[in-house]
């Protein structure tokens, strides 16, 4: 079959058509994959859930979406083993660090965990070890009501990861993010306390 | 014969990471470890074998001045379908990999494998093609990150082979993939004779 040549019409035609091929395709893969995508993530979220607040069969009774001092969405997530809250600080060493932790009643932090972080490898990358029970930065057990987290070098009691005091400082401004948002919601028991926004359910 | 050599053609004599040195971008990005590297050789390999066979049988519908935006869709349209799997069946890859899926449209390894052989040749020879350079480039990012992962972390494919706190950090680092990298063209060199 010998090649078409490159007319207007020839050009405007082909083009088109696997535009149209193309998007048609991509409309389908979506659709078949939408639904998996979805069921992904919830999973994602059940089992930090679970893993933050030490529990295996935590159920979410209340989400509920605040803004924290710079407008970043802090979302809580009321359970029946605790609260757990999702927030990010935007200054972390390579970029956004998300991280979600879980309180008990008093306050005092039950666990944590980096749900995105685009940290350097080897370095502040460590921050999901680091801080856990038992590790050189350990903030479980900490109450950040009584004293706020800041690294050592800060003048707070935190070890900060060895060579990443960057990254250190931003994940601990997110955990404080996240107590602030937990004791707001809290004190107006159940009620946001900071500024309401889309409640679900 | 000739299937075996094209082939053996994409995984040495014109290995894309290798001899060609193209695609430098996901090579240096993604070998942080051995795993890393295989998946993202894998995944390009996917998108390489499924845009070489339809171009291929696309090649005489194309008019000659629009063949590369033609090629882009297509390509594009491709990694898109395959981000969206890898995100809903290999969400844990589709993490690690993030923002270097999307990235694979601008590989110059399948765009140039486009315009270099399945533009001129059939589709099962340009599937050959797509398989031996994809195996190349698969082959090629797997030994780069399981030297960075080694050296570095003193861990292969996550099992430890020694404590963590041997390693060189820098191997993990981006100046750590430049030298693994200089180095492994040098040995490739030497030994092939090229």
């Amino acid at each position: 079959m010998k090649k078409l040549p490159s007319t207007l019409p020839n050009m405007l035609c082909v083009l088109t058509l696997i535009s149209v091929i193309a998007a048609g395709a991509l409309a389908y893969v979506n659709q078949l994959t939408a639904g998996p995508i979805e069921q992904n993530k919830a999973r994602t979220l059940a089992e930090g859930i679970n893993r933050v607040l030490g529990a295996n069969d935590a159920a979410v009774q209340e989400t509920s979406t605040v803004q924290d001092a710079n407008d970043n969405d802090v979302v809580i997530y009321m359970t029946n083993k605790g609260v757990a809250v999702q927030a990010i600080d935007p200054n972390g060493f390579g970029g956004t660090l998300k991280v979600l932790v879980g309180f008990d009643d008093k306050g005092t932090i039950k666990g944590y965990t980096v749900l995105e972080h685009a940290e350097t490898p080897g370095l502040g990358a460590k921050a999901d070890q680091w801080f856990q029970q038992g590790e050189k930065g350990d903030i479980i057990g900490k109450n950040p009501g009584q004293k706020e987290l800041t690294v050592s070098k800060d003048g707070g009691d935190v070890d900060a990861i060895t060579a990443s005091t960057i990254t250190s400082r931003a994940f601990l401004r997110a955990v404080n993010v996240a107590f602030h948002a937990y004791a707001g919601a809290s004190a107006t028991d159940g009620q946001t306390g900071a500024t309401p926004h889309q409640p679900q359910n | 014969m000739k299937y075996l050599n094209i082939l053996w053609n994409g995984i040495l004599k014109e290995n894309p990471t290798f001899v060609l040195l193209l695609g430098m971008c996901p090579t240096l990005g993604t070998t942080s470890s051995a795993i890393n590297g295989m998946s993202m050789g894998l995944a390009t390999m996917a998108v390489l074998i499924f845009s070489n066979l339809i171009i291929s049988c696309v090649k005489n519908l194309i008019p000659d001045q629009v063949r590369i935006p033609s090629y882009i869709v297509v390509i594009a349209s491709l990694v898109t379908a395959l981000q969206m799997f890898m995100q809903a069946y290999t969400p844990e890859v589709y993490k690690t990999l993030g923002l270097f899926i999307p990235l694979i449209v601008v590989n110059c390894i399948i765009l140039g494998r486009a315009e270099a052989f399945a533009a001129k040749n059939g589709p099962v020879e340009s599937i050959f093609d797509g398989i031996g350079i994809g195996l190349g480039f698969t082959i090629a990012l797997t030994l780069l990150g399981g030297i960075r992962e080694l050296l570095g972390t003193g861990k292969l494919f996550g099992a430890t082979l020694w404590a963590e706190s041997y390693g060189m950090l820098l191997f993990v680092l981006a100046p750590g993939a430049f030298i693994a990298l200089g180095y492994l063209i040098a040995v490739v060199k030497k030994t092939m004779k090229i």
